[in-house]
């Protein structure tokens, strides 16, 4: 009996909360990394060298870079595929969908419309975004993310991305939690106001966080715009070369 | 909800309703007003009847319990899911809008044949106990005990009473005809509860382990929220969708 059972649909969907959960752990740890700006150039210069694997081999491999950004883009894709199922298939299908959704002013209703739309648009921002990442992992820095933010007009591609990825990931940590969590039946009313309650303190806070981030580099990339393309030096390594 | 006061007395309603009689081929769906003085404690299941006696007595709605009990007066009203006969016209506001529950086949004007899907349903997710030697059972032996908990926590479920407004919240049936919706989905809990039906998370599985099943809910949980039993719909769909992942 068992062996004739077609487990496509219980692995797809397995696959696709998976996905959608690790990338989501993902997103909220690369916030506080890409925030290590707001810490002055130097804490976001050792990031970016800690993520080249210097700390541990003693000189910067930018592959290892490329190879998250491949491994990320693998889970996005996987993700994307798996979740694109559930768009509505037809125009029609989504005519009810929005008729539906329109007449029944049902939050978590219009909640994963918000994610089918982000999740459409982290088609092209996050891909673009990637893409970079992938194919010049050295050009990561104080100076080099600042001049491709403000003079390579990356700002307008990341308040975007920011926008997206951020309704998408709370909203989807929050039905992650509705769709699988072991919730006792007496008290899930109680629970489910403090997910949703969660879901927006998250999204509110990380929208913040990564605003403040986004407009230090615009501030920097501005001031370092007639330098554009020089690297930065850290400031101990400023120390030696005036020195010598 | 709004919050009018019930002496606020004189208020006209000015009820939409809307209609169309399918057999008839020179029928066209659209809205007819009504306008209808509001009594004290008066429920749509009121206001229609009253409607149907004064006014148009060809207005086709369903009624049987006016209680709560029988399922058959659900509707849309003013754009959600909702028992006729529990909504007290007090908590509306002064202009109704009714239409029949979408996803049910269309008996006319807010009359739909849920009766039917529900038989659809039950027979495709064979929503009865399932059990060996039948023919054998002596039917005067006293039955073996349940647990009273057990005994409870099945009862909860079996509350349901088919009204389908589960299925007219749904986004998913709404975009997939197959859908069993949640209604399906509890009852499948419910047998799955059952200690006298020996049916296998497997065997389950091959009920609703599949897009049209469990695996198609996208955890929009209109279900839970527009079901006028108050059912656990939410924590009963999330889960069957462990067991039945866990099953392969
Ligand atoms: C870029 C392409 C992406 C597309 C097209 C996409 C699309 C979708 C769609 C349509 C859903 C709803 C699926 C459903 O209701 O069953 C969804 C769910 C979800 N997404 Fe995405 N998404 C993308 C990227 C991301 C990213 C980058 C993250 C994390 C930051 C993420 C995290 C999630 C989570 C946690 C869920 C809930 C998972 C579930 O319901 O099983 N997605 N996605
Ligand atoms: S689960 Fe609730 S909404 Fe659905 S049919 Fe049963 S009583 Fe009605
Ligand atoms: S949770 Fe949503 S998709 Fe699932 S049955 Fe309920 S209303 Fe439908
Ligand atoms: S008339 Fe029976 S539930 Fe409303």
């Amino acid at each position: 009996m068992a062996t004739s059972l077609d487990k496509g649909p219980a692995r797809a969907d397995v696959l696709q909360s998976l996905t959608g959960l690790l990338l989501v752990l993902f997103i909220w740890g690369h916030m506080f990394f890409e925030s290590s700006i707001l810490l002055g150039k130097d804490a976001m210069y050792w990031v970016s060298k800690m993520f080249e694997g210097e700390p541990v081999f003693g000189k910067p491999y930018p592959l290892l870079v490329s190879g998250v950004g491949v491994i990320i883009f693998t889970l996005i894709a996987v993700h994307a595929i798996l979740a694109m199922r559930k768009f509505p298939g037809s125009y029609r299908q989504y005519q009810q969908f929005n008729s539906h959704m329109s007449d029944m002013r049902h939050p978590d209703t219009t909640l994963w419309y918000v994610q089918v739309v982000t999740g459409f648009a982290m088609f092209f921002l996050a891909s673009a975004h990637l893409v970079v990442v992938i194919l010049q992992p050295d050009n990561i820095g104080p100076y080099a993310s600042s001049d491709r933010i403000w003079s390579g007009h990356f700002w307008i591609l990341y308040a975007l991305l920011l926008v997206s990825v951020h309704l998408h990931a709370g909203i989807g940590a929050y039905r992650l939690a509705m769709k699988w969590a072991p919730i006792p039946a007496a008290s899930s009313k109680v629970t489910r106001r403090r997910f949703k309650l969660a879901m927006w303190c998250i999204i509110a806070f990380f929208l913040c966080l990564g605003t403040a981030s986004l407009v230090t580099y615009m501030k920097i990339g501005k001031q370092h715009a007639p330098h554009a393309g020089e690297r930065y030096i850290p400031t101990h390594k400023q120390a030696i070369q005036e020195s010598e | 909800m709004n919050q009018i006061p019930v002496h606020q007395a004189g208020r006209t309603l000015r009820i939409q309703v809307l209609r169309h009689n399918p057999r008839d081929p020179a029928s066209v769906p659209q809205l007819q007003t009504f306008e209808l003085e509001e009594a004290d404690s008066m429920t749509l299941f009121i206001a229609l009847n009253e409607i149907r006696e004064r006014q148009d007595p060809s207005l086709q709605f369903d009624f049987v319990c006016r209680a709560g009990i029988c399922g058959s007066c659900g509707m849309i009203i003013n754009g959600r899911p909702g028992l006729a006969c529990r909504t007290l016209t007090r908590d509306l506001p002064d202009n109704i809008v009714l239409a029949p529950l979408p996803a049910f086949e269309l008996i006319g004007d807010l009359s739909v044949n849920t009766g039917k899907w529900m038989r659809g349903m039950s027979e495709r997710l064979e929503t009865w106990v399932h059990t060996q030697g039948l023919e054998q059972l002596d039917v005067d032996a006293i039955e073996e005990a349940m647990e009273p908990a057990l005994a409870e926590q099945i009862y909860e479920l079996e509350r349901c009473i088919e009204c389908g407004c589960c299925v007219a919240a749904c986004g998913t049936a709404r975009m997939r005809e197959d859908f069993v919706g949640a209604v399906g989905l509890n009852q499948i809990t419910r047998f799955r509860l059952d200690p006298r039906d020996e049916r296998t998370d497997a065997e389950f599985y091959e009920l609703v382990g599949d897009e049209s099943g469990v695996f198609g809910c996208m955890t929009l949980l209109g279900c839970e929220d527009m079901c006028p039993k108050d059912l656990p719909l939410a924590t009963q769909i999330a889960f069957l969708r462990r067991r039945m992942a866990a099953a392969v």
